[in-house]
């Protein structure tokens, strides 16, 4: 294990509300992820599995604690410094998978690179090549509506490899899908992260998928209740 | 950035194709209709002013009473010693016709056709720059024993006799009947409807016993001699006939002299206040667009916010989301107001042509629609959006 880890959290709490109808979903976090990693976050609903994972997403801000990635104070940030950090690190793969409607798969995956100002003829190439990654380079002119949910699922996992990020970020990745799409799901997730390095921050409630996983932290009350590792699966 | 977000906007509205279409048809549907309005309403007034225009600048007409409408002040008509005194008096004035108008049917056989029966003398045509096409117009003798003859407009001939010659017919109006001794060249038909060759002319007298019924003048029209100065002769006007009805110094005038140009404000302040209501009602149309907009923009809200959400999650700032929002709602709305514009135009002139009246475009009503749709366009597709951009990007993407 180094010891410069990729993002490091300590001391995280979120709450809801105020006053009586405070909610706690995160009571103190204290954690730290290896660049390469893969981590499955665990627990029931209303854990706060959802939560830490939106905060390491840099979706959603912390009541309180301290949030380092890759050495940057994410909690110093501005809205648009975390704007920024997400599109230069971040991918983000949904449970419902939220493409943009009546638009093509083609142009669903290159949007980030819209945003990234790439010039048009890099930002084709490299959507295509993230489709032809994803194994859908024949459906690149179809629009979610005429895509099943395990093809839609890997246009936003393309959308999300698209940029090279450092991380991917997956909520409940497989929740919409059926079995055998949920397994090819997780097989693409997997060679993402074996043969690109990619680190994958995956949350889910089904053990079958954890077992893909290196690392499986649970978490139970807005506390991490374990934190174990898959010695010798997948390799 | 720019260039980016101009392509993400394009990108937005052609997916959005429906949606699209119907925010560009309110603006249309809006702002084609008030620069139709107003555009007619202009043609209509100025159609007016034109044909008063054409009548020449040297008319003058002398009606009695002040103002018309609420506020007018009656004065006694005018009698035939009151024509005769300007006749001697008044120097300048070449032509000077007596008036009496009254509305009568005139019967020639199976047809029949309301008109406008006009009592004057041969000074009306010379004052009108009436012609004579066939026939003759009336002799002195006619004139002083009002002898039952009459010159008739074309529009008359045409209703009664067809394409037969009227020189020398019988017609009847009330209950007398009358020869038909001439016929006036036609000058056209005139605007809103209003058709100056609808018309017979009959000695003063004659109308004045067997219509009217009374020695009454209801109005004079006098025409000014070449070179003679229009106000010295409506001065001179205004004194002679304050002394013949007896007004003291400190009363107003019972009586009004017009020229051409007051006779033209005083109809086209009708239409002008038309074209004000017709654009009235047009804007409404223009409202009612901008509430469809709002409509759409509003029941899209959901469906936009999530899609805020998933941008600012891919790394979208919140100032590109909201510049994207900002050219789509600039783009829909101007291409709106475009259309409208186009529209307007073909519109404008083809019924213009329709209602034989000349078109002008009118560059500010053009204008100020065009930038009320944008404003209007801007105005729900901009500010929904920002809210939605304010969020934070996971509740944008949890909106229901």
């Amino acid at each position: 294990m180094s010891d410069a880890a990729l993002i490091r959290m300590s001391g995280i709490t979120k709450t809801y509300g105020s006053g009586n109808v405070a909610f706690q979903a995160l009571r103190g976090i204290d954690l730290a992820i290896e660049a390469g990693d893969f981590v499955a976050i665990m627990g029931p609903s209303g854990s706060g599995k959802s939560t830490v994972m939106n905060i390491l997403g840099c979706l959603d801000t912390p009541t309180s604690g301290s949030y380092e990635f890759e050495g940057i104070r994410v909690e110093q940030l501005t809205r648009n410094g975390r704007a920024l950090l997400r599109r230069n690190y971040l991918g983000f793969v949904f449970q419902g998978f939220n493409l943009l409607a009546r638009t093509t798969a083609l142009e669903n995956v290159e949007l980030p690179l819209i945003y990234r100002g790439q010039p048009t003829a890099h930002r084709h190439a490299a959507a295509r090549a993230a489709l032809r990654q994803v194994g859908l380079e024949d459906w690149e002119h179809h629009t979610p509506g005429e895509l099943s949910g395990g093809q839609q699922q890997r246009v936003a996992i393309a959308r999300a490899i698209v940029t090279r990020p450092h991380v991917l970020l997956a909520d409940e990745p497989t929740g919409n899908l059926d079995t055998r799409s949920s397994q090819d799901i997780m097989d693409l997730i997997q060679t993402l992260n074996h043969e690109l390095g990619i680190t994958v921050l995956m949350v889910t409630h089904e053990p079958d998928m954890a077992e893909y996983a290196r690392r499986v932290i649970r978490f139970v009350d807005g506390r991490v209740e374990s934190d174990r590792r898959n010695d010798g699966e997948g390799v | 950035m720019l260039w980016n977000t101009l392509l993400l906007a394009l990108r937005s509205i052609r997916r959005n194709l429906m949606r699209s279409c119907l925010t560009i048809l309110g603006i249309v549907i809006g702002v084609a209709a008030v620069i139709t309005m107003v555009t007619l309403g202009n043609g209509a007034t100025k159609s007016v002013a034109d044909q008063i225009s054409s009548m020449g600048s040297n008319l003058l007409m002398v009606l009695p009473g002040q103002r018309f409408g609420p506020g007018a002040v009656p004065g006694a008509p005018f009698r035939i010693a009151d024509v005769d005194a300007v006749r001697h008096q008044i120097t300048a004035a070449r032509a000077v016709a007596p008036v009496v108008s009254k509305s009568a049917t005139a019967v020639y056989q199976a047809n029949n056709w309301a008109t406008a029966v006009t009592g004057s003398s041969n000074e009306y045509f010379e004052a009108g720059n009436w012609e004579i096409a066939s026939g003759r117009n009336f002799t002195e003798v006619e004139e002083r024993s009002g002898k039952a003859v009459c010159v008739i407009g074309e529009t008359v001939r045409e209703k009664l006799f067809g394409r037969q010659n009227p020189v020398g017919s019988q017609i009847r109006i009330k209950q007398f009947s009358c020869e038909v001794i001439g016929l006036l060249r036609a000058k056209g038909q005139a605007s809103m409807g209003q058709d100056q060759d609808d018309t017979v002319v009959m000695p003063l007298r004659t109308v004045q016993r067997r219509i009217a019924g009374n020695q009454d003048i209801g109005r004079m029209t006098i025409s000014v001699k070449e070179g003679a100065s229009i106000d010295t002769v409506k001065d001179q006007l205004s004194r002679l006939l304050r002394e013949r009805r007896n007004i003291g110094d400190n009363e107003d005038d019972d009586f009004r002299v017009m020229d051409t140009r007051q006779i033209a404000e005083a109809l086209t302040s009708t239409t002008k206040i038309l074209t004000m209501l017709l654009g009235a009602v047009a804007a409404v149309s223009l409202l009612v667009g901008g509430i469809g907009i709002m409509n759409i923009m509003l029941v899209s809200v959901t469906e936009r916010t999530r899609e805020i959400g998933i941008r600012l999650a891919i790394g979208a700032l919140e100032r590109e989301v909201l510049l994207q929002f900002l050219i789509e709602a600039v783009v829909l709305s101007s291409l709106g107001g475009l259309v409208g514009i186009a529209l307007a135009t073909a519109a404008s002139i083809s019924l213009a042509g329709l209602m034989d009246i000349p078109y002008l475009f009118d560059l500010g009503i053009n204008l100020l629609s065009f930038l009320f749709s944008a404003a209007i366009g801007v105005i729900f597709g901009y500010f929904p959006a920002r809210r939605a951009a304010g969020l934070n990007p996971i509740d944008a993407l949890r909106h229901e």
